[in-house]
C-alpha cells in the first residue's frame, strides 16, 4: 500500500526543480568539484554519497550560493531554480536562500529561545502580518518537523538547551518557517543518536510532499532509505546519478560498485 | 608471544612502589606547583604592600581639620554701604574678611576660657588657612543676606596644623619652621580640647579644586576629576562608536586580502606606540594645526581616543572570531543578509567580550598621564570647567596628572594628597571594572 503511495507521487510530480549543468567548483588552486550535471527533482529527496572529501558539501553549497562566503571558493557552470540562473548578477543570495533552505551538519540553533529560532525567518521576510499570523507559523513549522509535541509547553525556553535530535529538528522547522521551495541537508543525521536519526528520516519523507529535498550523508542505508534519486560523487566527480533503487542494485560504475560493496571510501 | 617479547620486556612491578621515572615525574610537578605558588605569593605580597603605602599615606587626605566658632559678621565693615548690593560688597577683598575672622577667633578664644601663650593677637589667624577667608569672602557674596547676623564658621585651620594633629608635625619641627610656632600648635590643642577644633571628614578633597604651594589643606581634586569625566565621555563617544564599527567592518565585510593584512598589522603596531607619542602627534594635530585650546578635555579626549581605538579594536575582534562561524551559516542559510546576521545574532554573542574590552581601553585611558602633560593639561586650573559640550573646550586637569602634579611640589603635605588622589583614581578604575565583570555577567547569559 504505501510503497503504491509512494510510485504514484513520484509520476505526479517529475518536474526538474533545478538543474545543474557543467558545474565546477575551485578553492583557490584546487579543483574541488569538476563538472557535474545533476537535475534536483520536485517531489523527490535526491541523496549525495561518496567517501569524504570528495565535494558533496561543496556541491549542496553551490545550490543555494552559501559557497559565496567563502573568499577563496570560485564556482562555474550554470544552476538554474525553476529555469533562473541563480549565479546570474542581478540574483540577491538572500532572496534564493529564502527559496532554497539548509540544515547543518551540526545541529545550529540560535542562542534563543525556541519560538524566536522558528519566528526568524518569518521575520526577517516579512512573510506574516500579525503576531497570531507568526504564532502559527511557528506552529505549523514545529509541527512539520515532528517537533511540536515536545516543545509546545516551553516554546520560551531556549533552543540550545534540547536535545541533539531535538536540535537538529528544530533547525528544520526554522528551515521550513520560510516556506522553502528546496531542503537542502548536509549530513543531518551525522550528529544523532539511532533513535533521533530515525525521527529525522521519517520526516524527511513527510516533508518531500512539500519540497525537494536534497541530502548529504555518508551512510549508504540512509540514502537507500530515504531518496528516491541518489548521486555517487567521486573525488569531485559525479561518478553516477539515477534512481536509488537502481544504484543499489544495478550500479553501472565499477566505482560505485566498490564504494557500494565498502572497497573505496 | 614472540612479537610481543620483541619490544619491551614485560616487567612484574608492584603499584606500592615507585619506579624512578614516576618519582622524578612527581618531583617535577611538585617543583612546578611551587614555582606557581610562588610568584602568585610574590605578586600578592607586592600588591599587599603597595596598597598599604598608598592607604596609609594617603586615607588622611580625606580628613581634615577645621576650626569652627559662631561669630557676628560685622556689617560696618563687610558692607559699608549697607544696601547688601555683592558688587558693591566685592570691595571688600579678602585681606577685609581675614581682618573680620580674626576679631572672631580672638572672640572665640576669649570666650572659651583659653589664653594663648605666644600667640600675638594680630598673627592669631596664623593657625587658619590662607583660604578660609576666601571661603568666608565667597559665602558672604553668594548669601549677602548673612551680614549682621551670627553665623557657625567653619574654616580651614592651617596646613601644618592639620599636619601636627596627623602627626606629621612635631613641636620639634615648628621650632625650625617659618611657617608656624610652637606656641600656634599648643593653641591649636587647646582649641581641640574645647572643641573649637576637630579633624573630620573632607568633602572638599574630592569636590574642590586645586590650590596653591602655600596652601595644600585646601587642595581638592574637582576639577581634576572633572576634567577626567569629560575626557572620558570623549572617549566613549568617539572611540567606543569607531572602533567597534571598524573591527565589525573588518571582521565580517571586508574582503580578505594584502590590504586588509597590512591594515591588520598596523592596527597592532598602532597599539603598542608608546603613549607619549600620541602626545606628541595630539601636539602637532590637535593644538599646533587645528588650534584647539590647549590644557582642554576636549583635546585630551581625541589624544585617548587615538590610543583607545587599536585598543578597543583588537579585543572587540577578539570577540567576534570566538563567536562559532555555525552561527552566521544558520543565519544566512535562512536567508539573513549579511549585516542582519552581524547585528542580530553575532554581535549579542561578542557583546561580553566587546564591552569588557571596552571598559578596560577606557580605565587604561584614565589612568594616562604622559600624554597629557603634552598638550598642557599640567596647567595648574582654579576654575571648574562648564557643562559639556562648551566645558569640553575650557582649561581643566586630570587625575593621573594631578597626582605627578602634587608629587612634584615641596610641602610635605601633598604628599598626603597625592597618595588621596591615587585611592580615588583606584576607586573609579575598580568601578569601571566591576562594571565589566557585571556587564559580562549580564550578557553572558549564552544558554
Ligand atoms: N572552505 C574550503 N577551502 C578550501 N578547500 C575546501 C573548503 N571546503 C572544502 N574544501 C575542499 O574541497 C574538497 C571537497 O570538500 P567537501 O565538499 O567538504 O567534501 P564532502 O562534503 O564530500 O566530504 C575537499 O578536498 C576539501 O578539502
Ligand atoms: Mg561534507
Amino acid at each position: 500500500m504505501n510503497d503504491m503511495r509512494i510510485v504514484e507521487r513520484l509520476v505526479s510530480t517529475n518536474e526538474i526543480k533545478i538543474a545543474a549543468r557543467d558545474v565546477n567548483v575551485h578553492y583557490g588552486s584546487s579543483h574541488a568539484l569538476k563538472g557535474v550535471d545533476v537535475d534536483i527533482l520536485n517531489g523527490h529527496v535526491t541523496a549525495f554519497i561518496g567517501p569524504s572529501g570528495c565535494g558533496k558539501s561543496t556541491f549542496l553549497r553551490c545550490l543555494n550560493r552559501m559557497n559565496d562566503t567563502i573568499p577563496s571558493a570560485k564556482v562555474t557552470g550554470s544552476i538554474l531554480l525553476d529555469d533562473e540562473d541563480i549565479y546570474d548578477p542581478k540574483v540577491d543570495p538572500v532572496r534564493l536562500r529564502a527559496k532554497v533552505g539548509m540544515v547543518f551538519q551540526k545541529p545550529n540553533p540560535f542562542p534563543k529561545s525556541i519560538y524566536d529560532n522558528v519566528a526568524y525567518g518569518p521575520k526577517i521576510h516579512g512573510l506574516t502580518r500579525s503576531r497570531a499570523e507568526l504564532d502559527e507559523v511557528v506552529e505549523t513549522s514545529l509541527k512539520k518537523a515532528a517537533l511540536w509535541n515536545e516543545v509546545k509547553d516551553r516554546l520560551h525556553a531556549p533552543g540550545t538547551g534540547l536535545s541533539g535530535g531535538q536540535q537538529q529538528r528544530l533547525c528544520i522547522a526554522r528551515a521550513v518557517a520560510t516556506s522553502p521551495e528546496v531542503l537542502l541537508m548536509d549530513e543531518p543525521c551525522s550528529a544523532l543518536d539511532p533513535i533521533a536519526t530515525a525521527q529525522v528520516e521519517e520526516l524527511i519523507d513527510e516533508l518531500r510532499t512539500q519540497f525537494a529535498v536534497v541530502i548529504v550523508t555518508h551512510s549508504m542505508q540512509q540514502a537507500a532509505r530515504v531518496s528516491q534519486k541518489t548521486a555517487f560523487f567521486h573525488m569531485g566527480n559525479l561518478v553516477e546519478f539515477g534512481e536509488t533503487g537502481q544504484i543499489f542494485t544495478n550500479p553501472h560504475d565499477p566505482r560505485t560498485e566498490s564504494y557500494i560493496s565498502g572497497k573505496i571510501g | 608471544m614472540t612479537e610481543r617479547t620483541a619490544g619491551a620486556t614485560p616487567r612484574r612491578t608492584s603499584l606500592m612502589q615507585l619506579d624512578a621515572r614516576t618519582k622524578s615525574r612527581n618531583a617535577a610537578e611538585a617543583r612546578f606547583k611551587a614555582y606557581g605558588l610562588g610568584a602568585i605569593t610574590i605578586a600578592l605580597l607586592a600588591l599587599a604592600m603597595l596598597m598599604f603605602s598608598i592607604f596609609s599615606t594617603g586615607s588622611s587626605a580625606f580628613r581634615q581639620t577645621y576650626a569652627t566658632f559662631e561669630m557676628m559678621l560685622p556689617a560696618e565693615t563687610l558692607d559699608p554701604k549697607g544696601n547688601r548690593d555683592p558688587a558693591e560688597m566685592a570691595k571688600v577683598t579678602t585681606i577685609g574678611y581675614q581682618n573680620v575672622l580674626r576679631g572672631g577667633l580672638i572672640e572665640a578664644v576669649r570666650s572659651a576660657g583659653i589664653v594663648p601663650d605666644g600667640v600675638a593677637d594680630s598673627d592669631i589667624t596664623g593657625i587658619l588657612s590662607p583660604e578660609a577667608a576666601a571661603d568666608l569672602r565667597n559665602r558672604v557674596l553668594a548669601n549677602p543676606e548673612l551680614v549682621g547676623t551670627v553665623v557657625d564658621i567653619d574654616a580651614l585651620a592651617h596646613g601644618r596644623i592639620d599636619g601636627y594633629f596627623k602627626g606629621r608635625v612635631t613641636m620639634q619641627s615648628a621650632e625650625r619652621d617659618g611657617n608656624i610656632t610652637p606656641q600656634r600648635l599648643q593653641l591649636a590643642q587647646a582649641m581641640t580640647d574645647n572643641g573649637l577644633m576637630a579633624i573630620r571628614f573632607n568633602w572638599g578633597f574630592v569636590t574642590k579644586p586645586d590650590a596653591s604651594d602655600q596652601r595644600p589643606e585646601a587642595a581638592g581634586l574637582g576639577v581634576a576629576i572633572l576634567g577626567s569625566l569629560y575626557m572620558m565621555l570623549v572617549v566613549l563617544v568617539l572611540a567606543v562608536p569607531i572602533g567597534v564599527a571598524a573591527s565589525i567592518y573588518l571582521e565580517e565585510f571586508a574582503p580578505k586580502n594584502r590590504w586588509v593584512d597590512v591594515i591588520e598589522v598596523n592596527i597592532s603596531n598602532l597599539a603598542a606606540v608608546p603613549s607619549i607619542v600620541f602626545g606628541i602627534l595630539g601636539l602637532a594635530i590637535f593644538i599646533n594645526f587645528a588650534h584647539l585650546p590647549q590644557s582642554a578635555p576636549i583635546v585630551g579626549g581625541l589624544v585617548l581616543t587615538l590610543m583607545t581605538v587599536p585598543t578597543i579594536i583588537i579585543s572587540t575582534r577578539a570577540a567576534l572570531k570566538a563567536v562559532p562561524p555555525s552561527i552566521r551559516d544558520a543565519a544566512l542559510g535562512i536567508g539573513a543578509s549579511r549585516m542582519q546576521s552581524v547585528f542580530h545574532h553575532v554581535l549579542p554573542l561578542a557583546m561580553p567580550g566587546i564591552l569588557t574590552g571596552t571598559i578596560l581601553g577606557l580605565a587604561q585611558a584614565l589612568g594616562e598621564t604622559a600624554p597629557l602633560l603634552l598638550i598642557g593639561m599640567v596647567a595648574f586650573v582654579r576654575d571648574y570647567p562648564d557643562a559639556p559640550p562648551a566645558g569640553l573646550f575650557d582649561p581643566a586637569s586630570a587625575l593621573p596628572v594631578q597626582i605627578y602634579n602634587w608629587t612634584q611640589r615641596a610641602d610635605p603635605a601633598f604628599v598626603e594628597r597625592a597618595s588621596g588622589a591615587i585611592i580615588v583614581l583606584l576607586a573609579f578604575l575598580l568601578v569601571m571594572n566591576a562594571i565589566a565583570i557585571i556587564l559580562r555577567r549580564r550578557f553572558e547569559r549564552r544558554w
